[in-house]
C-alpha cells in the first residue's frame, strides 16, 4: 500500500456505525457492517444535498428568530418585548459584560457562523477545490463542536419563563422567537451531521495539501 | 474477505488509511493529514466509565428532583426544578420547544446514563449479547444531543437576568447539575467503545474478534 491511500481507493470502508474497517464483497453495493449491522457507505448518503436543505432551512429561519421577540414580560399590565439582541443589551447595561459576550457569541454569532462555514465547505467540496485542506477540516471539527452551544437562549428563557409566574405582579412568556431559534439551532446541528468531512480531501486524489 | 492488519485504520475525518503504532496510556494519535485525533489510548476504560455512570445517574436523579433555583419577590416565592421548565414552557404556549428542552435536558442526559448503566453492565460477561452492540450504535448519534453543560451556563445567564427582579436563590439542583458535567466530561474522557466492540459478539454471528475478521 502506497502512503497517503484512503480507503475508498484501497476498497475499503469505515463503518460510521462502530468504526471497523470493512472490506466489502461488492463494492457498489457494500452491504452491511459484518460487527455492527449498519449499513455501509464509501460516502454519506446524499450529503451535500442534505446538507444544503438543511442549511437553507435554518438560514430562512434564522431572520424570524432574530427579529420576532423570544420573550414577553408582562409587568402590572404593561407588555414588553425582547429580542435576542435586546437581550444582549440588557444583560450588558446590566453590569455584566461577560456574559453579554458569551449570549451574543452562543446566540447571534455561532449560528450565522455555522451558516457561512457550512456553505463554504460546501462549495468549496462541489467546486472540487483542493486548497486549504487542512484548513477547511479544521473548521468542520469547530462547527461540529461548538454548534451544540447555540442552544444557551432556548434554556435561558425556559428558566426565566419558569420563574417569573408572580401572576398578577409580573409574568413571563416566551415568544415566537425562541421557536424559530430552536430550530435553527437544530437544523444547523444535523447539516453539521449529515456533511461529510471525507469529502474535503476526495479531490486530492493523494496529495495532502497543495503546498505539500 | 481478506483479513486486514490488526492496527489498520481510516480516518472517519479524511479516510487515509494508516498504521497506528501502540500508544503508551493516554496517549493519543492524530491523522497526519488532517489533524483529527483518531485514537486515545485509554486505560481500564470499562470499570472507569461504569463508576463514573453510576455516580452521573445519582447525580441526575438529585439535580432533576431538587429545585434548580427559587425567588424571592414582593413576599412571594417560586422555584423550579428542570422539568418545572419544560412544563412551564408548555402551558405558555411553546409547546415545540417545551419539547426540544425536554428532549436535550432531560430525556437526551438520561437515555445517556441508562444505555452507558445497561451497556457496561452487559459486557462484563464476555461475549456480550449482540444487542449491546446495537445500543452502543444508537449511542453514538445520540450524543450530540445531551445538552447539559450548555444548560447549566443558561441557568447562569437566567440567574443574572432575574437577579435585579427578585432575590434569586440557587437550588440543590444546580450544584448536582455542576458535578452531572464533570462527571459526563469524565464518562466522555474514560469510555473507549472499541473496548466494548472487542467484546461483543458480531452481527454476523461471528465473533468477538479472535472468531471474526
Amino acid at each position: 500500500m502506497k502512503p497517503g491511500t484512503t480507503a475508498a481507493e484501497a476498497g475499503l470502508i469505515l463503518c460510521e456505525g462502530c468504526g471497523l474497517l470493512v472490506r466489502p464483497a461488492h463494492a457498489h453495493e457494500p452491504g452491511y457492517c459484518p460487527r455492527c449491522d449498519a449499513e455501509l457507505e464509501f460516502r454519506r448518503h446524499e450529503s451535500i444535498q442534505r446538507t444544503w436543505a438543511l442549511i437553507i432551512g435554518a438560514a430562512i429561519c434564522y431572520l424570524p428568530a432574530n427579529i420576532l421577540p423570544i420573550m414577553l414580560s408582562n409587568q402590572l399590565g404593561r407588555i414588553e418585548k425582547d429580542t435576542i439582541i435586546s437581550g444582549v443589551i440588557l444583560l450588558y447595561n446590566h453590569g455584566s459584560a461577560v456574559l453579554a459576550a458569551i449570549v451574543l457569541i452562543a446566540s447571534v454569532i455561532i449560528p450565522l457562523a455555522k451558516l457561512i462555514a457550512l456553505s463554504y465547505l460546501l462549495i468549496t467540496v462541489q467546486r472540487g477545490s483542493v486548497k486549504k485542506n487542512r484548513d477547511r477540516a479544521k473548521l468542520y471539527r469547530l462547527v461540529e463542536i461548538v454548534g451544540r452551544w447555540s442552544m444557551l437562549d432556548v434554556f435561558v428563557v425556559t428558566f426565566i419563563v419558569a420563574l417569573i409566574q408572580l401572576q398578577p405582579l409580573m409574568a413571563i412568556m416566551p415568544g415566537t422567537g425562541v421557536l424559530f431559534f430552536g430550530a435553527v439551532v437544530v437544523l444547523t446541528m444535523l447539516g453539521a451531521e449529515s456533511f461529510d468531512p471525507r469529502l474535503i480531501w476526495d479531490s486530492s486524489k493523494g496529495r495532502w495539501d497543495e503546498d505539500e | 474477505m481478506t483479513s486486514l492488519p490488526e492496527n489498520l485504520i481510516a480516518c472517519p475525518h479524511c479516510d487515509l488509511l494508516q498504521v497506528i503504532p501502540a500508544l503508551p496510556p493516554r496517549g493519543k494519535a492524530r491523522c497526519p493529514r488532517c489533524g483529527k485525533v483518531v485514537q486515545v489510548s485509554k486505560p481500564d476504560s470499562i470499570n472507569r466509565t461504569l463508576a463514573l455512570t453510576v455516580a452521573a445517574a445519582i447525580a441526575y436523579i438529585v439535580a432533576n428532583i431538587w429545585p434548580m433555583m427559587g425567588l424571592a419577590a414582593a413576599g412571594r416565592t417560586s422555584s423550579t426544578t428542570i422539568i418545572g421548565g419544560v412544563e412551564q414552557m408548555w402551558r405558555q404556549g411553546e409547546p415545540i420547544t417545551a419539547l426540544l428542552v425536554g428532549f436535550c435536558v432531560v430525556l437526551a442526559p438520561a437515555v445517556q446514563i441508562g444505555f452507558m448503566l445497561v451497556l457496561l453492565l452487559a459486557v462484563r460477561r464476555s461475549p456480550a449479547p449482540e444487542w449491546a452492540g446495537e445500543l452502543l450504535r444508537w449511542f453514538r448519534f445520540h450524543q450530540p444531543w445531551a445538552m447539559v453543560e450548555v444548560m447549566m451556563l443558561g441557568v447562569l445567564v437566567s440567574l443574572v437576568k432575574i437577579a435585579d427582579l427578585a432575590t434569586v436563590v440557587p437550588g440543590v439542583g444546580m450544584f448536582s447539575l455542576g458535578a452531572l458535567i464533570f462527571l459526563f466530561t469524565g464518562i466522555t474522557a474514560a469510555f473507549d467503545p472499541e473496548k466494548v466492540w472487542e467484546r461483543v459478539r458480531w452481527a454476523n454471528g461471528e465473533g468477538p474478534k479472535e472468531a471474526g475478521g
